[in-house]
């Protein structure tokens, strides 16, 4: 009976100990998240001012913002925006209500799947192939298609998700309308997946305004304002990265500006995206 | 009977009533046609990326042959190249992202499924999850200005000072502290895929059908001995498949590892010094790069790298289906 006993309280004290590593594992996550917010809020407070949103970049040495990089950044995430989601949109229609679960179908789902998380650099290494070398210079063009093809996998997969908890009761009900099948597709089963839909495409903006590695590829940079899309313009991820390693503790103090800048906006995307989410299954 | 009904109601082609609906048959093909369209255009833009990088690659390899895969030098002064350093650290790099971020993952998806109270497991999933947010570049400059100091200082010098000195493994923390280097990328590796696996992970486990958990309990097993020996056991498909995923994107990781590894072409047995990976060499001196071989053996680093992680990923997503169905059935 002791001998019994003390293999319970063994068993117990294994457990507790095991059930506290997870607990300080949960804490070393958030305590990750709490010292890049720290360091940003410290760092990158000192650089939010309102010349930050009002100048160029400057010169080593000189005072100045960030202006056209926050332009820049701007005009290719709207395009890949609005190029890549009715592209998403339509390619997750496929998936979910044409296919049917035909090979098709599955292989597209899990080609997306793959896209979805395969490293952007060799996105960028492939727009780079596509448009720069026919093009023969770097461009903005260029940068959008890249941010474009990153947020078609997102974007299809939430709509892909989405459509799939449309009931199928709201088909049949609009099919025996006599509702063409594109329309029930448009106006029933879009409205009725349309929160989560939205969601998706929040957090393909979210990925897309901070990815770099894929743009050193297809826009580089400019020093100067450009509103030409045929030419390298400055954008946030890459000027970020070049002032930060650089010497200069203007630009270095640029850079924590600006990525507080980029990280504040992307955490609020993700926040929102999250709570309109839930605010829908709620709903449900 | 409900499951029957609604196969066939919206599986009815809509030219059964042809005379009808003359134009809306018109716009029902129009739309189903481009959705199918952009379907395939999913195909060719993973087929147009393969067939771009063996375009590109193809001058350095015609060159250097399959020997470019593990010829150490890196030399763009006398143009010989060799992919055998940056394929080693990236293969480092995800090593020590996996031996220490799998673990942490796991924890954390017990915690939030296994201990965390209700009210709180929300909030938590979705502060676990903003570290997937966080963009790569601000894990850079974090890393670089903040992180890799702070193991300079601190932590680097003790692993010298102990493990050091342990015979066999006292070679990989040998050598100054020099703060940036492939430890430094390889942890900040982990805590990016800690939010992917650690989802991915929790999800896996809440399919666990509550009779089996309750059935353990109720024959007296603590709850370290339900997650150990009925959950991990059932779901063991899917949580390989989540680290496989964490492990593709630790592969393919760039612009964190770019500023904390160093950037140095060459293989240190200790773990301190700087290397480089092959996304960190392709970010660093791709828009330098002189056109012709040197670019092409860049792109040929692009090739190795979207060839491992496609495999990887596509093992992942495969294992992931495959739990998918289990749950379902």
């Amino acid at each position: 009976m002791a001998k019994d006993l003390s293999r319970y309280a063994g068993r117990r004290r294994k457990n507790w100990i095991i059930l506290s590593l997870s607990m300080f594992a949960t804490a070393i996550g958030l305590f990750f998240l709490g010292a890049i917010m720290f360091a940003l809020l410290t760092e990158g407070i000192a650089a939010i001012r309102p010349s930050l949103f009002t100048e160029m970049t400057p010169a080593p040495g000189s005072d100045g913002g960030l202006l056209n990089a926050i332009y820049g950044s701007a005009v290719m995430t709207v395009f890949g925006t609005v190029v890549g989601t009715p592209i998403g949109i339509l390619v997750g229609t496929y998936i979910a209500e044409y296919s049917r679960g035909n090979k098709l179908g599955q292989a597209i789902q899990f080609i997306n799947d793959v896209l979805l998380s395969a490293p952007s650099i060799i996105v960028g290494l492939f727009v780079y192939e596509l448009l720069v070398v026919p093009m023969g210079h770097f461009s903005a063009w260029a940068g959008g298609t890249t941010l474009a093809i990153l947020v078609i996998p997102v974007v299809t997969r939430t709509t892909v998700d989405m459509l799939a908890l449309v009931p199928n009761a709201l088909r049949e009900a609009a099919a025996a309308l006599g509702t063409p099948k594109w329309r029930i597709t448009v106006s029933v089963c879009y409205r009725a997946a349309r929160q989560g839909m939205l969601t998706g495409i929040m957090l393909a903006v979210a990925r897309i305004s901070g990815e770099t590695a894929p743009l050193l590829f297809t826009v580089l940079s400019n020093q100067f304002w450009s509103m030409d899309m045929n030419r390298p313009i400055a954008n946030l991820p890459v000027v970020i990265s070049n002032f930060a390693l650089s010497p200069y503790p203007d630009w270095q103090r640029l850079a924590w500006g600006g990525a507080l800048l980029i990280t504040v906006a992307i955490l609020c995307l993700n926040i929102a995206a999250r709570t309109l989410a839930s605010f829908g299954s709620a709903k449900q | 009977m409900h499951e029957e009904l609604s196969a066939t109601v919206v599986d009815i082609p809509s030219s059964s009533t042809p005379r009808l609906r003359g134009p809306q048959d018109l716009l029902d093909g129009l739309f189903r046609g481009a959705t199918l369209f952009f379907g395939l255009f999913i195909l060719l833009i993973l087929g147009g990326i393969g067939l771009s990088l063996v375009v590109g690659s193809s001058e350095a390899l015609r060159t250097f042959g399959l020997g470019f895969l593990w010829t150490e030098t890196w030399n763009p002064a006398t143009e010989v190249f060799g992919a055998l350093v940056p394929i080693y650290g990236t293969i480092v790099t995800s090593i020590i992202a996996m031996v220490v971020g799998v673990p942490l993952s796991f924890g954390v998806a017990v915690f939030l499924t296994e201990l965390c109270p209700p009210m709180l497991k929300r909030p938590l999933s979705i502060a676990i999850e903003l570290l997937a947010g966080i963009p790569s570049i601000i894990y850079g400059i974090w890393g670089l200005f903040v992180f890799a100091p702070f193991l300079q200082a601190h932590v680097q010098p003790f692993l010298i000072g102990t493990l050091g000195h342990v015979p066999l493994i006292g070679a990989l923390f040998g050598g100054p502290p020099f703060g940036i280097g492939i430890l430094t990328a390889g942890l900040i590796l982990a805590i990016m895929v800690l939010p992917f696996i650690s989802s991915i992970m929790r999800d896996v486990f809440e399919t666990v059908p509550p009779m089996l958990r309750e059935s353990a309990y109720g024959l007296g097993c603590t709850t370290w001995e339900v997650v150990w020996r009925i959950v991990l056991p059932y779901t063991k498909v899917g949580v390989t498949g989540g680290i496989m995923l964490g492990l593709g994107r630790a592969m393919g990781e760039t612009m964190a590892v770019t500023f904390v590894i160093g950037n140095a072409h060459r293989i240190t047995t200790s773990l301190m010094a700087p290397g480089t990976t092959i996304s960190s060499a392709l970010a660093n001196e791709f828009t330098e790069a002189s056109r012709g071989l040197y670019t092409s053996s860049l792109i040929t680093l692009g090739l190795i790298l979207f060839i491992i992680t496609f495999f990887v990923l596509a093992a992942a997503k495969y294992m992931l289906i495959r739990m998918q169905r289990q749950a379902g059935t």
